[in-house]
């Protein structure tokens, strides 16, 4: 595979980071480096700070499901240099994965983080707003991982509007309270009407 | 790439609209016969012009019944012979009141169903689109259609709403609309309501409406129609402060606040009072702009903010009677700004051969155009923009503008020349000193007229990040 | 609860004039003021990165036209890149023209629509948007002529385009690209100096470079607040690195800016398309591939400069013919970054304005 016309070698990034923070980088490839995910957040800095990189931007943030694990990808690139990085986390936690975000260096992965934790369901330590984005709370499984449908019970699509369905008040579209004040919050529950709510649980 | 298929319209829509019928194309393509009765149909017109105008010129309509100049006199004459039978003068009384209200009343029914439709023409031609053309010749019939559909539709209360105070606003509101025409003066004799406090009765019945939007918008219990309420207050309570000093500066001029008086002023000195007080002028149409929700002051209900304003939560023929309200208040305002500023039913002497009634209707259009025009080219000011344009700057105007008018019309009154020509020179030190005023007061309060020049993209070839970004804006 | 502190909870959307689609906010005001802000996408998701899943490379081509249905060329040409690194596929020479013609063409009709869509949140009474609709339009008639579909095109292929124009479309391009400047310099003396317009939109929404670049946003969102930044010419695909073009570049990066950067843009599209019709070569219109290609274990990410912004195909084979992942990066979705961060604060009017000069396609934020 031919790597972009502006992509940098992994190889010369892998070396470049792991002198300055020993032990991050995992693999390399000519392009991609794959850095451990404990440390994923200094390497970004690192990229993100050094001037030989100056990775200022986070062009693109996505998971791949690779069955037994999986892999986070991070596109940065450099728009002075004109350059990209390709680095990837492996999350050997298939059940329960997590990662830290990337939110604290780049605020572009404020909703790239929240529609892969929707729909592949990795938690990102230390993302400040992770909720579902396209789908709601409540909605059974992640529907990009490899065994969506494999989960049991479930077919692609739905038979009803998720406020439709009365008997369960857990999958009611209720959005997050806008972190405003307390009240807000209160009032936020109010602003639903009664016959929007369901039926109390049992 | 032959040049032959160049002339060939590529879809069907461009075809459609290359191959429409010119006039002309049009007149020729119609049958012989119909046009022989088109011919026909325009000599008869003009034989018929011709007679009524040999009738004024030899003076034999003057003061009669029949005297279709001024309908006025019909109804005096019908008075007359009511008080001639000893019938008691109630009888009179309340006759010529039911003509008088039931005129008013079917001439803004009618003309509301007129307007719409060319409103939504006139938009369509500010806006390269063809409008409503399907329904009736021209389309004509396209808002009574609307009309129905709006009546046979449900009209919807929400749950959460005052049921009570829900139902009121659609009949309070379209009240002050109607009584706003009462002194309107059509011709000498043809107004409904002459009383001689009538600038302060259209300025006291003109914020009437506010209260029925506030109870709109309250009783609909949304945040829409609440903040479009909230809007509307702010704006009302700030615009009828200049619109009264507007007015105050034409009734020190013609010394009554009676609107005939007005009219009959302008048309004894052969002038307009917009020519005077041109300033006054454009405070009264900008302020009723903002008054009658109309661009670029439409913020009470505007739609890309909060979808209708006040009337979100109505539907049916409720909605259609604040949107008919909108636009009649449109063509009172066209009605008051004629009377004050535009001479009303006088044309510098034509209303003696052209029925003045016609001249008011043909000045109210005019304006209503503007109001068209302005509605299909201005985007709209911003709440605080428009508070603070009241604010600090029409009111300080104005007042400064009344004092001026108060000198001038002293200047007026004592000065022994012919009235036309003191009245050109106020009229000319007027726009001088509007000018000046204007420009100076708007230095004063720290506004500069933005200038698109600065704001034109740089053009590069290079690209960059942050490093490029700040050696851009170092050498423009 | 008193009336003092009682928040007020205003829900814009999903069916509301201004949010260009089913785009739902939630916002709590205090009187005119914006206090907190939550975005509420996701009505329009049809999972197309799982249904990629399970179709061919070729197959998944009109998915990238429902996504970004404003531009929909400009999603086919993403796809066909980032697959044709994928698999190695050369284009023939006459299919990267045509296929820069027709990106640009759509640009200029996207960005029609961006700034007639932004004039009339900002109140003008859809007059700008009916006037940029005609030039619209006659784009939309080239592309109906091309391929018989005016948004969803489904044009471009892996290797090349699918059609070859016919002959009525070249008279008509050249005409259009004749008179696209006069129709260009029509509307900036309508829009570009009109002083309520400006009152409404300079200093408003001011998103500083340092911020566009860290939170991500890409294309007019990112040059209008002074980063010269376009991937035509920072990774130029097919020919653009033979046309002659500039990138136009906003000064203080509010909403005026980037209306103005894309007033520019179509200029400048312009101005692109006129060489392309002067250096197109004869040839065949696209290369022969195998109906399932089956591209070599790998991935790749291939972008394109699309009218949003940097429009990124993340494509992951593991040498079956249908992608193993299928990953969209979307510009709209992503420029959203920002939005909270510029809404909270200002007033509902300049929150509205704001939304519609960052440009969002609801089809592109759900996919």
């Amino acid at each position: 595979m031919p790597p972009g016309p502006t992509q940098l070698s992994g190889h010369r990034v892998a070396e470049r980071l792991n002198a300055a923070l020993p032990g991050v980088v995992v693999t390399a490839t000519d392009e991609w480096v794959e850095v451990a995910p404990a440390r994923l957040v200094d390497a970004l800095r690192w990229l993100h700070d050094s001037s030989e990189f100056d990775a200022a931007q986070l062009s693109n943030c996505c998971a791949v499901d690779r069955h037994d694990r999986f892999e986070m990808v991070y596109h940065l690139q450099s728009l002075d240099l004109n350059h990209q990085i390709a680095i990837k986390a492996t999350i050997a936690d298939h059940e329960q994965p997590a990662l830290p975000s990337a939110y604290a260096v780049y605020k572009g992965a404020l909703l790239q983080e929240r529609e892969v934790y929707d729909l592949m369901g990795i938690v990102f330590d230390g993302h400040p707003d992770l909720r579902r984005i396209f789908l709601w709370e409540g909605f059974p499984g992640h529907p990009l991982r490899k065994d969506f449908l494999g989960l049991g019970n479930l077919t692609p699509g739905l038979a009803r509007f998720p406020f439709e369905d009365r008997d369960r008040p857990d999958r009611i579209m209720n959005p997050a309270p806008l972190r405003h004040d307390a009240s807000a919050r209160a009032q936020n529950e109010q602003d639903v009407p009664d016959d929007w709510r369901g039926a109390a649980p049992a | 790439m032959s040049s032959d298929v160049k002339s060939r319209p590529a879809t069907p829509m461009l075809r459609e609209i290359l191959e429409q019928p010119t006039l002309l194309g049009g007149i020729r393509s119609t049958p012989l016969p119909v046009r022989l009765g088109l011919a026909v149909f325009a000599l008869g017109f003009l034989v018929v012009n011709v007679a009524i105008g040999v009738l004024v010129v030899s003076g034999r309509l003057d003061g009669h019944w029949y005297d279709f100049r001024d309908l006025g006199n019909a109804t005096a004459a019908l008075r007359s012979w009511l008080d001639d039978r000893d019938l008691g003068p109630w009888l009179s009384y309340w006759v010529t009141a039911l003509i008088g209200g039931v005129g008013i009343l079917s001439f803004v029914g009618g003309v509301l169903l007129i307007g719409t439709w060319v409103e939504r023409r006139l938009l369509a031609k500010f806006q390269i689109r063809r409008g409503p053309n399907r329904v009736g010749p021209f389309g004509l019939l396209q808002p009574l259609a609307d009309a129905l559909k709006l009546i046979q539709k449900e009209v919807l209360i929400p749950i959460g709403a005052d049921r009570k105070l829900f139902f009121l606003p659609p009949i309070l509101i379209f009240i002050p609309a109607m009584l706003g025409w009462g002194p309107v003066p059509w011709a000498p004799n043809m107004a409904y309501l002459d009383v001689n406090v009538g600038l302060l009765y259209v300025v006291a019945i003109s914020s009437l409406a506010v209260l029925a939007i506030f109870i709109a918008g309250w009783s609909s219990n949304n945040h829409y129609a609440l903040l479009g309420a909230m809007r509307t207050v702010a704006m009302m309570v700030s615009y009828e402060i200049p619109v009264s000093l507007s007015l105050l500066s034409v009734v020190l001029f013609t010394g009554s606040l009676q609107l005939s008086e007005i009219v009959a002023w302008q048309s004894t000195h052969n002038t307009w009072l917009a020519m005077i007080l041109p300033f006054s002028l454009f405070t009264f149409f900008f302020s009723s702009t903002a008054e009658i929700n109309r661009t670029p002051n439409d913020i009470a209900e505007a739609e890309s903010e909060i979808v209708a304003g006040f009337h979100t939560e109505y539907s049916g023929m409720k909605a259609g009677l604040f949107l008919a309200v909108e636009l009649g208040n449109a063509l009172l305002v066209g009605a008051l700004v004629s009377t004050f500023f535009l001479g009303g039913y006088s044309l510098f002497g034509l209303e003696e051969w052209i029925p003045p009634y016609l001249i008011l209707f043909a000045k109210i259009s005019a304006v209503y155009f503007l109001f068209v025009w302005l509605r299909g080219t201005l985007p709209r000011f911003r709440l605080d923009q428009l508070m603070g344009y009241a604010w600090k700057f029409l009111i300080p105007l104005s007042i400064a503008f009344v004092g001026i008018s108060a000198v001038e019309a002293s200047i007026f009154a004592r000065v022994d020349a012919p009235g036309l020509i003191v009245l050109g020179a106020i009229g000319i030190v007027n726009v001088v000193l509007t000018f000046v005023l204007v420009r100076a007061w708007a230095r004063v309060v720290g506004y500069e007229v933005p200038r698109g020049e600065d704001t034109r993209p740089t053009l590069t070839t290079a690209v960059g990040g942050l490093r490029a970004a700040q050696r851009l804006r170092v050498t423009p | 609860m008193t009336a003092a502190n009682e928040p007020y909870i205003l829900n814009i959307g999903p069916q509301h004039p201004s949010t260009h689609g089913v785009f739902r906010l939630r916002v709590a005001m205090d009187g005119e003021t914006i206090v907190d802000m939550d975005m509420i996408v996701g009505y329009l998701h049809r999972s197309m990165e799982k249904l990629a899943e399970e179709r061919t490379y070729t197959q998944n081509i009109p998915f990238t036209d429902r996504a970004d249905y404003l531009a929909a060329m400009s999603g086919n040409l993403g796809l066909c890149i980032a697959a044709e690194r994928l698999t190695g596929v050369e284009v023939p020479e006459r299919a990267q023209y045509l296929r820069v013609i027709f990106a640009e063409l759509q640009r200029i009709a996207s960005h029609a629509m961006a700034n007639g869509t932004l004039v009339s949140d900002a109140g003008a009474w859809q007059t700008p948007l009916l006037y940029m609709f005609r030039e619209r339009e006659k784009i939309l008639d080239l592309f109906e002529m091309t391929c018989g579909a005016r948004l969803t095109t489904n044009y471009m292929r892996i290797g090349g385009v699918a059609f070859e124009p016919p002959a009525e479309f070249w008279p008509a391009l050249r005409e259009l690209v004749d008179e696209l400047p006069d129709r260009i310099d029509e509307y900036s003396q309508l829009l570009i100096d009109n002083e309520i317009f400006l009152a409404r939109t300079r200093g408003i929404g001011v998103i500083s470079a340092e911020d566009a670049i860290n939170g991500s946003l890409t294309g007019p969102a990112l040059r209008g607040s002074g980063v010269p930044w376009d991937l035509r010419k920072a990774e130029p695909y097919d020919v653009y690195d033979r046309l002659d073009f500039e990138i136009p570049v906003g000064r203080g990066g509010d909403v005026y800016d980037r209306f103005m950067v894309r007033f520019e843009e179509t200029k400048q599209s312009t101005r692109i398309i006129k060489q392309a019709i002067e250096q197109i070569p004869d040839g065949p219109h696209k290369t022969q591939i195998p109906l399932a290609l089956r591209p070599e274990p790998g991935e790749v990410y291939g972008r394109i400069e699309s009218p949003r912004g940097e429009l990124g195909f993340y494509l992951v084979s593991d040498g079956s013919p249908a992608p193993y992942r299928f990953h969209i990066r979307a510009p709209s979705f992503i420029n959203l970054s920002l939005l909270r961060q510029l809404a909270v604060g200002s007033t509902l009017p300049d929150a509205v304005v704001t939304l519609g000069s960052i440009d969002i396609v609801v089809g592109e934020i759900d996919r």
